[in-house]
């Protein structure tokens, strides 16, 4: 049975805690919480209240007919967490976080995004249970996501830009785990991915995957059988994670993750961790990342504020390495691509992070019989995307 | 120097009834070319060694001053090796060179060949400021094949069994991490300071360090009446990089008898 990470918080050779000592102690508290509440009843029943009645779960699993004919390969089924609350799978890892919070009795949170789709799932829980939220979000992303910004301000968030390195994702992470250095006597940092420091792949893991539990059975009260292939996009890798991990020990079951191509892997401008990248630690773990001869990490690039991330999750790196999970890319024109395409067929925009499994899905599902099953996981929807759409197929939609 | 010889300077000075001053610079900070000319003023002034900066694009634990000094690092250039060679260039200094850097760069680097290039150029030892005890065997099992000291870091939430166990391991100097927050200069201290060191004091078997936040004559003579000296970094850079040397004498100065 796969068990991982082990007892220090490592997934085979990746993952670990890599903190400045005064973090530890508080990384060393979460851990502890979270033990304390991962098994128990009453913690569990108050999460699930709050997915079924607040997040809106079980999300859909909907049998895509007109993508799949118009594929012509494999049936093509969507994991519909593009319909949770706030619009994307990050509620559910921000509000078990948030629930965690107040059990260990913190009162403030602190949180990074890069799309703002976890900042306002974060400004939501902490609306929700009265907890003081802080989102850093890059200078670069703001100006992306101009709307998502609002909706975190509206929801009581104090957002703080920040405009060192790239201005995105990454300078988010580290001017969030600055300010939780400085305030961790008092704030719990509510992670958006399985990234960072042990435990949080762990928890952001098992808070997410309730998606591959209700797929699994889902899926079997549809067909009576397995799906025989996934496939999630991976910005750090949360909504894969929670997709993939409940079935790890079906090896029938094949996994497929789809990295942000950006211009295409060959030109360097990608956030394609680990496709175009090599092993290093960042962001509290060891892990595949994108930088350069001399350690130094460098910028992503992605047409998704959502992906663009030189760092991905440790247990990632590791089902790469047993060779468990492909790992595939999708470029920026493969996105818009599959933004397209699901709009077109079936009536939903997908955020544009999600539109990168679509774009993998012609290649998938052709190499496939038509007696076989593809679940993609949705993970968002695109209504935050389309000034960005805009800005790019604008004009030639009205050629 | 090796780690014998940094144990040994820092007894002397101690025995002399001075304190242990450690600046902290950024190798490459104004170009890597006036970095032996900074060692060699920083020990003409009267540092008892050296905590010499690499650059990391991604430095979590930094405030303000010392991310700006590394971005200027790297657009000048600087990397690891050119960081390397230089040193070797002037390799006899009567000095200790500790090197402080994160974890990416050292593993990148590859740890062994890592440690070779620092006995290679002269350096008696490492700070590295994310990498917790539970990480460090990796690191430690080749550091000690080399003879090079890892400095730990404890801090003022590290609760008294991970404050002892820190003690216990630390090698060269024990770093006593004075904020709960990044480096850069701070007005004042919380109140828990003293007795904090005080504490570490206890039953430490190498000399204790306070550090982060230092930035005045007034708080290197407050904070090392608790311990055996200080470590300036936030102060240090910024006074190189705006050309206030004098500022540098007086620093160091203060942690004389
Ligand atoms: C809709 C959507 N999908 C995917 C992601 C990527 O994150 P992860 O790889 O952790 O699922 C994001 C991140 O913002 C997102 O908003």
């Amino acid at each position: 049975m796969y068990q991982q990470p082990n007892e220090s918080g490592h997934f085979g050779q990746f993952g670990g805690r890599f903190v400045p000592e005064t973090l530890m102690p508080a990384v060393l508290e979460l851990e502890a919480a979270y033990n304390e509440v991962k098994d128990d009843p009453d913690f569990l029943k108050t999460f699930h209240y709050y997915l079924a009645d607040y997040v809106g779960r079980e999300t859909p699993l909907y049998y895509a007919e007109r993508l799949t004919e118009k594929l012509g390969g494999a049936k093509i089924y969507l994991k519909r967490e593009d319909l949770n609350h706030t619009g994307a799978h990050k509620i559910n890892n921000a509000l078990g976080q948030a629930l965690l919070t107040k059990h260990m009795g913190k009162k403030k949170v602190v949180a990074e995004t890069g799309a703002g789709q976890h900042g306002v799932a974060t400004a939501t829980a902490c609306a929700l249970l009265g907890l003081d939220c802080v989102v850093f979000m890059g200078a670069e992303d703001i100006k992306r996501q101009k709307l998502n910004v609002f909706r975190m301000e509206l929801l009581g968030a104090k957002v703080e830009a920040v405009h060192h390195g790239s201005a995105t994702l990454k300078d988010a992470v580290n001017e969030a785990l600055r300010y939780w250095v400085s305030h961790v006597e008092d704030t719990h940092y509510i992670i958006g991915s399985v990234v960072g420091p042990h435990p949080f792949p762990q928890i952001v893991r098992d808070f997410q995957s309730m998606i591959g539990r209700e797929t699994k059975q889902q899926f079997k009260e549809k067909t009576g059988t397995l799906p025989d292939a996934l496939i999630a996009c991976i910005g750090g890798g949360s909504n894969a994670m929670g997709m993939f991990y409940p079935f790890v020990d079906d090896t029938s079951v094949k996994m497929y993750g789809v990295e942000a191509g950006g211009h295409g892997v060959e030109t360097g401008k990608h956030a394609a961790t680990l496709t175009g990248g090599s092993v290093g630690v960042l962001h509290g773990t060891m892990t595949y990342l994108l930088q350069d001869g001399d350690g130094q990490i460098t910028e992503a690039d992605s047409i998704s504020a959502g992906l663009d991330y030189p760092g991905i999750g440790p247990e990632h790196a590791h089902l790469k390495d047993i060779n468990r999970v492909e790992y595939v890319s999708a470029t920026d024109k493969d996105a818009l691509f599959g933004l397209k395409l699901l709009s077109e067929t079936e009536g939903i925009i997908p955020a544009l992070e999600s539109a990168h499994a679509i774009g993998y899905l012609p290649e998938l599902a052709q190499s496939m019989g038509k007696d076989q099953s593809i679940v993609v996981c949705l993970s968002g929807r695109g209504d935050k995307d389309v000034e960005t759409v805009k800005a790019v197929l604008g004009g030639q939609n009205h050629e | 120097m090796s780690k014998q010889q940094l144990e040994t300077r820092f007894k002397q000075i101690l025995d002399q009834g001075d304190k242990l001053f450690v600046p902290y610079i950024m190798a490459g900070d104004g170009g890597l070319d006036v970095l032996n000319e900074r060692i060699d003023f920083l020990a003409d002034c009267g540092a008892s060694a050296i905590e010499l900066g690499l650059p990391f694009s991604d430095p979590v634990a930094d405030g303000e001053t010392i991310q700006q000094a590394g971005i200027r690092a790297l657009k000048s250039g600087t990397t690891v090796q050119r960081v390397f060679d230089t040193l070797k260039q002037s390799k006899d200094r009567n000095i200790p060179i500790i090197l402080m850097t994160y974890m990416n760069p050292v593993y990148h680097y590859g740890i062994d060949a890592f440690a070779k290039a620092c006995v290679a150029s002269g350096v008696s030892g490492l700070i590295v400021p994310d990498l917790p005890m539970e990480e460090e065997q990796a690191v430690t099992d080749v550091l000690h094949q080399y003879d090079l000291a890892l400095i730990r870091l404890v801090a003022l939430t590290s609760p008294v069994a991970r404050q002892k166990e820190l003690k216990k391991r630390t090698e060269g100097f024990l770093y006593a991490v004075t904020v709960t927050g990044t480096t850069g200069e701070r007005q004042t201290f919380t109140d828990r300071v003293h007795q904090y060191l005080a504490d570490l004091k206890v039953g430490a078997t190498t000399p204790v360090l306070a550090g982060f936040g230092v930035s005045s004559e007034e708080q290197v003579k407050n904070l090392a009446r608790h311990c055996d000296g200080v470590v300036v970094g936030s102060r240090i850079v910024k006074a190189f990089h705006d050309g206030e040397k004098d500022v540098i004498k007086a620093l160091i100065e203060a942690s004389k008898q």
